[in-house]
């Protein structure tokens, strides 16, 4: 079965459509980019999968089951993890407490009030931020770890509930290039293995092109384009709009990169 | 109803209206370029009133005109505002850097200190103005006579209005104070000079309170309790409206104002609860205020003000707190009956103490209105022996935590769905609605009298009896929330405070947690209060009070926002401190407001955050930066 | 944790007021040893800071009273021991009186309690008195219930009571002829019950009395422009106020504007009492009746004698709270002249119907309900230069207007 179904979905502010009609599948293990310059509802498009904003209208159903509407929380529940733009993490926690923290949620022991948190799932945190290669600095404080770092934490965290999909918001932003590549890869590793579909927006080229299986063009809330990094990157009307030339050669690069 | 009556009264509504907008359009300023909660502004506002009783007057003498008077007043908003500079220069600015609740605590100290050099300067007496020059009369308006004074009154709101605008609007001064209300960060990014921003803007804000206060002169006396009258309603405008929106004050005082003039007329005790009653609707209603915005805050990185991060005691602090704990209770074997007292007190403002921390340190749920629950407890516990039921006193303590909690759970269903100040103002307001209960229920509550007679059962009445009694349930329930701060549930709550938006991605159901928080803590507060009701002998609805509420954040923030047990340490040092001031003087509350003040400035995270970084500039840890325990 | 230790290290107080054997236990035995010699110490708490305008003006006529008494000997029926009266600042809240109040009766080994100005607080203190078995003398408190349904038999109170200071009023506007009546008052247990007590007591002395309407503002809040124009809209031919203070002065200023007091019979609380009398000014409206004291017009009982006094000694004039610090001082003497011990039973029984003579006059103590006989003086206001005054005075003495035998009966029987 299709992992997630989003058809027709629209959303308002004010008289501004910041996304219409917007459909697209996701499969199990596929990684999905969506680009698009500033403002053409990247983010409105991933709020509305999220959670963290209702559509107006439109559908999205994850494994046969919808979730169009569901509060963030719901959506987790149901399997869905999420990184965001900034990163968002628990600034007064460590890094193991961090990913503990999810998996008291995902196990539904948020509430307890008598057991020791910091000993609970203690093991499975570790194991999961050895997976992101994090596992060395699973009792330094969040709070004092370099970007990158926390960004491959919060993907440790998006992945304790075991998601059948991850939300990226611009994974890489505010990243140093080296780091980028690193965690894009760490990825799009976790997700062909476990078989989690990944949708992702990004502005940088090479994290696209490099990574994604398909990806989708949003100008002004609207999808103009779909397809593979390379009927993408032949789209005369994507690089009108979107790429330019700049971006064509920066696919390109990232491609030949990507190939060898 | 006569029509012309109707529009006096509206009238009436209208100058009530400019008066409150004045005084609340500074506040709102002040707190949306600095976004400190200003205490301090009633006191600004009531030596706009002195000040100005003191200077017309002399100005009057020299020479009898209308001019002169208006001179005066806004010669006296200029001093007031000039004290409100001197405040921002040699105190606001050094807190800066802390937690932002420090800024309201040092107000707060401002507040005290302000109170009694009043009193020392101007004396007790109430010191009416004079009225104004040509403006003492009554205006013929169909038919009846409305004072002129008042119509000039109403003139006034919408000049100061407009006079804001341009200000805002054609000044490189209010273009900042605009972009620092919009984002703060902002200005400092682009390299404004933010200490000068400040210092203007606490100008600008001190100097509309005083001008708010000197215009009062021909109306109200001069007096000592003006400052408190005011800061609450003041509070009331500026969230009504938004908090920082200027527009939205005005246009929040114009429906107070009406509220008010109408209101009486249909129930003529409303006068009590009114606002507080409108604020409450507001909030749950529109939770910024009608002009208000959400904070802009939530997409960014910020350090949260609680506690940073959890550690277990070292063995030295187990041993210290096993022989503070056993220190306590030798008390009753060393001591006379009056340190019994005290330290009966301390046991049972640690524990109120205590369950606010849970809420705002653990939470980030800053609460004003604690007392609600503090004072439910004790109502609960109070009424139950001495009511019809004459309950014993077991059943009693068992009662006021379930009662408290039921109210907590009650107000915090709409408490929760806030934020930020606005959460805090919200319980503010139910902390009110308490109050006026307990005081306007006069049939079950004893009004303001109050209800005596509520003492222990014989087996307990004893005082050391009572003290260990007292010590042994505070004693646990400090432990067993301590426990739960540990437990996953006080993650989850430290989760939702560091990042709302990544614990909803988890799948936490944020409301629900701080909903449950708040019930726990007002069960805590209750126990608190039952037992208090029982060591007094007494309950009245200063137990459900602002200064009672605001005594317990002074003791978390004096002890330490960022620490665990910090709020003990500081419940502890307030109390004693209080009771060690009061009998050197009547001018014990500027003793007081100094000793916080000096707390503030020379421990700015609190008395036990100090210990704690002590401690840790002496071991210079290496690695974990752990900040509490 | 170690700060709490400094909670019980007591500071300097104790060095301030002059050195005192530690508090063993054995608290009733103790205070009574202690006072075996020396000064006689009596604890006055009161609201000294946010209620100076009365309280201070109390406390300097008590120290003038006290060193009177010391000066002529001391209490002589105990072998001519000076008093020593111990003030503190009750705080202003029942919380922190009570307190006080075991601070004063435990460290500082008072032999019984005097003050407080708040209803509220005076109850809690009463309530605690009767707990520790201490005598309180509550001075200034005004709610009926202190004597009443709340009374006990350690606590007496000296001021007249709200009932008494109304009963005194509808006695002086009774024969008008008004009928229509509307009332303000501040919102509180104060306000509330001397309305209830007005139109309760109107209603029995004038036929066809009728309340055409209420205002009750919050206390020290008024909407004076929204309740004089709610008030004016009455068209009352009278008027019963009971606010007091800040809230009166605004009060009467927005009334004098708009024609509020003119052609209109005026029957006000307290108004006459210097305290709230001064900050009116020239603004005093003339004609008001009201209970007061109009300390120049009293030359009775050495009252004169008394007012030279205090202005020598403070270059003040005084105020009520002046008379009441004397009257006060006097009573505790007689007191214990009469008991002859400190004992807490002895100075009750000493307490109990004791009359006192002062300079308002014979003052009783009603062992019924512990209320002294204290009266006030009844008038109307007038303008004397730019300062307001009372004319056609009279006292009315507080006998003449105590809650009637049966109702206390009937309210101390809980």
């Amino acid at each position: 079965m299709t992992l997630l179904v989003v058809e027709g979905l629209t959303k308002r502010f004010g008289g501004v459509a910041a996304a219409r009609d917007v459909s697209f599948t996701l499969e199990a293990g596929e990684m999905l980019a969506i680009i698009g310059p500033n403002g053409a509802g990247k983010s409105t498009t991933f709020n509305m999968v999220g959670g963290q904003l209702k559509p107006d209208s439109g559908s999205i159903s994850l494994d046969g089951a919808s979730i169009a509407g569901l509060p963030a929380r719901t959506i987790g529940k149901a399997g869905v993890g999420r990184t965001f733009q900034v990163a968002q993490t628990f600034v007064s926690m460590t890094v193991a407490e961090n990913v503990q923290m999810a998996l008291l949620s995902h196990h539904g022991r948020s509430r307890g009030l008598f057991r020791d948190a910091s000993a609970l799932y203690r093991d499975e945190a570790l194991s999961l931020l050895a997976r992101v290669g994090m596992r060395n600095d699973a009792d330094r404080s969040v709070s004092e770890l370099a970007y990158g770092d926390v960004k491959r934490v919060e993907l440790a965290v998006a992945l304790a509930s075991r998601p059948k999909l991850l939300l990226m918001d611009e994974p890489t932003a505010g990243m140093a290039p080296r780091e980028r590549s690193g965690l894009m890869a760490l990825t799009a590793d976790v997700a062909r293995t476990n078989r989690i579909g990944v949708l992702y927006t990004e502005h940088d080229m090479e994290a696209v092109f490099a990574h994604a299986d398909r990806v989708l063009v949003l100008v002004r809330g609207e999808i103009i384009a779909a397809g593979s990094p390379e009927e993408i990157r032949a789209n005369p009307r994507v690089k009108q709009v979107y790429l330019g030339e700049a971006g064509t050669e920066a696919a390109m690069r990232a491609r030949r990169k990507a190939v060898a | 109803m006569d029509p012309s009556f109707l529009v006096l009264q509206s009238l009436s509504g209208l100058a009530s209206a400019a008066s409150l907008f004045v005084i609340a359009s500074g506040l709102t300023i002040v707190f949306g370029v600095t976004r400190i909660v200003n205490f301090a502004h009633g006191s600004f506002y009531m030596l706009g009133a002195y000040i100005a009783v003191t200077l017309v007057p002399r100005l009057l003498d020299l020479s009898y005109s209308p001019a002169t008077f208006f001179l005066g007043v806004l010669l006296s908003a200029l001093l007031v505002g000039l004290i409100g500079v001197a405040v921002e220069v040699l105190l606001l600015r050094r807190l800066y850097r802390v937690p932002e609740l420090f800024q309201l605590l040092a107000t707060f100290g401002v507040v005290l200190i302000v109170e009694d050099l009043v009193l020392k300067v101007w004396g007790p007496v109430d010191l009416a103005g004079p009225r104004a020059p040509s403006l003492r009369h009554g205006v013929e308006i169909l038919g009846q006579r409305f004072p002129a004074y008042e119509l000039v009154l109403i003139a006034v709101g919408p000049l100061v209005l407009g006079l804001l605008w341009l200000l805002m609007h054609r000044t490189r001064f209010g273009v900042l104070i605009r972009a620092a209300t919009q984002d703060r960060e902002m200005v400092g990014a682009l390299g404004v000079n933010q200490a000068r921003l400040f210092t203007l803007t606490l100008f600008l804000g001190a100097s509309l309170a005083g001008l708010g206060g000197a215009l009062q002169i021909p109306r109200i006396p001069a007096n000592a309790h003006m400052d408190l009258s005011v800061i609450t309603d003041a509070f009331v405008v500026t969230v009504i409206g938004g908090m920082g929106s200027v527009p939205g004050a005005f246009v929040a005082a114009l429906i107070i104002g009406q509220l008010q003039a109408f209101g009486i007329l249909i129930f003529p005790k409303v006068t009590l609860v009114l606002v507080f009653a409108l604020m409450a609707v507001v909030l749950v209603v529109k939770p910024w205020g009608l002009f208000g915005r959400p904070e802009a805050a939530s997409g960014r990185v910020m350090p949260p003000e609680g506690i940073p991060a959890l550690r277990r005691f070292r063995p030295a602090e187990t041993a210290l707190a096993g022989l503070a704990v056993l220190a306590l209770l030798a008390v009753p074997l060393v001591g006379d009956a009056y340190k019994v007292k005290v330290a009966t007190e301390i046991l049972i403002f640690a524990l109120a103490a205590f369950s606010l921390q849970f809420l705002v340190g653990v939470g980030g749920l800053v609460s004003f209105g604690h007392a609600a629950y503090f004072g439910l407890g004790a109502y609960a516990a109070g009424l139950l022996v001495t009511g019809p039921f004459k309950a014993p006193m077991e059943l009693a303590l068992v009662a006021a935590p379930l009662a408290a909690a039921a109210g907590a759970a009650l107000f915090g269903f709409f408490i929760v769905r806030l934020s930020g100040i606005y959460l805090a103002m919200l319980t503010l307001a139910f902390g009110q609605i308490v109050y006026a209960i307990c005081f306007q229920w006069v049939e079950v509550t004893g009004g303001d009298n109050g209800v005596v007679g509520v003492w222990p059962s014989s087996w307990a009445a004893g005082r050391t009896t009572y003290f260990y009694l007292v010590a042994a349930l505070c004693l646990t329930a400090i432990v067993l929330l301590r426990r739960v701060i540990y437990a996953p549930f006080g993650y989850s709550l430290r989760a939702a405070r560091d990042s709302a938006t990544r614990a909803e991605a988890i799948g936490l159901d944020v409301r629900t947690h701080r909903w449950l928080a708040f019930t726990l803590a007002g069960a805590a507060a209750g126990l608190a209060g039952g037992l208090y009701a029982f060591m007094k002998g007494s309950i009245d609805p200063t137990l459900t009070g602002i200064p009672l509420s605001i005594d317990f954040l002074v003791m978390v923030l004096v002890g330490g926002i960022q620490t665990v047990m910090g709020p003990l340490v500081g419940a502890a040092f307030f109390h004693a401190l209080k009771d060690a001031v009061m009998p050197l003087t009547e001018f014990w509350r500027l003793l007081l407001g100094l000793a916080i003040i000096a707390t503030v400035l020379a421990f700015p995270r609190g008395l036990a955050g100090a210990a704690e970084a002590l401690r840790s500039r002496r071991a210079a840890a290496p690695k974990p930066v752990e900040a509490s325990a | 944790m170690s700060t709490r230790d400094e909670t019980f290290r007591p500071l300097s107080r104790r060095t301030v007021l002059g050195g005192l054997a530690a508090a063993p236990l054995g608290l009733a035995a103790s205070r009574a040893a202690a006072q075996g010699s020396g000064p006689i110490r009596i604890g006055e708490l009161n609201s000294y800071g946010r209620m100076a305008a009365f309280a201070v003006p109390y406390r300097n006529a008590m120290q003038l009273a006290q060193d009177a008494v010391n000066k002529a000997g001391g209490i002589k029926a105990l072998g001519g021991r000076p008093i020593e009266i111990v003030f503190r600042d009750d705080g202003s809240t029942p919380g922190d009186a009570t307190r006080v109040a075991e601070e004063l009766l435990t460290r500082e080994n008072v032999a019984f309690l005097c003050g407080t100005f708040l209803s509220n607080v005076g109850l809690a203190v009463a309530d605690f008195a009767n707990q520790r078995k201490a005598l309180f003398l509550a001075t200034e408190p005004l709610t009926d219930a202190l004597t009443m349904g709340s009374g006990n038999r350690y606590t007496f109170r000296v001021r007249p009571n709200t009932y008494m200071q109304t009963r005194m009023l509808v006695d002086a506007v009774k024969d008008s002829g008004v009928k229509r009546w509307a009332i303000v008052a501040p919102n509180y247990e104060y306000g509330q019950s001397a309305a209830a007590n007005f139109k309760r007591l109107m209603a029995a002395a004038v036929p066809g009395f009728e309340v055409v309407g209420e205002q009750f503002p919050a206390l020290g809040k008024v909407d004076a422009g929204a309740t004089v124009g709610a008030l004016s809209q009455m068209k009352a031919d009278g008027l019963f106020n009971v606010l007091f203070g800040a809230d009166l002065t605004a009060f009467v200023r927005e009334g004098n504007t708009r024609g509020l007091f003119e052609k209109r019979k005026v029957a006000s609380l307290l108004t006459g009492e210097p305290e709230y009398m001064i900050p009116l000014g020239d603004e005093t409206p003339e004609g008001w009746v009201t209970t007061g004291y109009p300390w120049e017009t009293i030359d009775t009982n050495g009252h004169k004698e008394f007012v030279a006094a205090y202005r020598a000694r403070f270059n003040d004039t005084p105020r009520l709270g002046s008379l009441l610090g004397t009257v006060v001082v006097g009573m505790i003497r007689d007191m214990l002249e009469k008991a002859g011990s400190t004992e807490t039973e002895a100075m009750i029984s000493a307490l109990e119907g004791l009359t006192s003579q002062t300079i308002a006059g014979p003052v009783t103590m009603r062992a019924l309900d512990h209320q002294s006989t204290l009266g006030a003086w009844v008038g109307e206001t007038a303008l004397a230069g730019r300062q307001g005054t009372m004319k056609n005075v009279r006292y009315a003495d507080g006998a003449n207007y105590m809650f009637p035998e049966a109702e206390v009966k009937a309210a101390r029987k809980v």
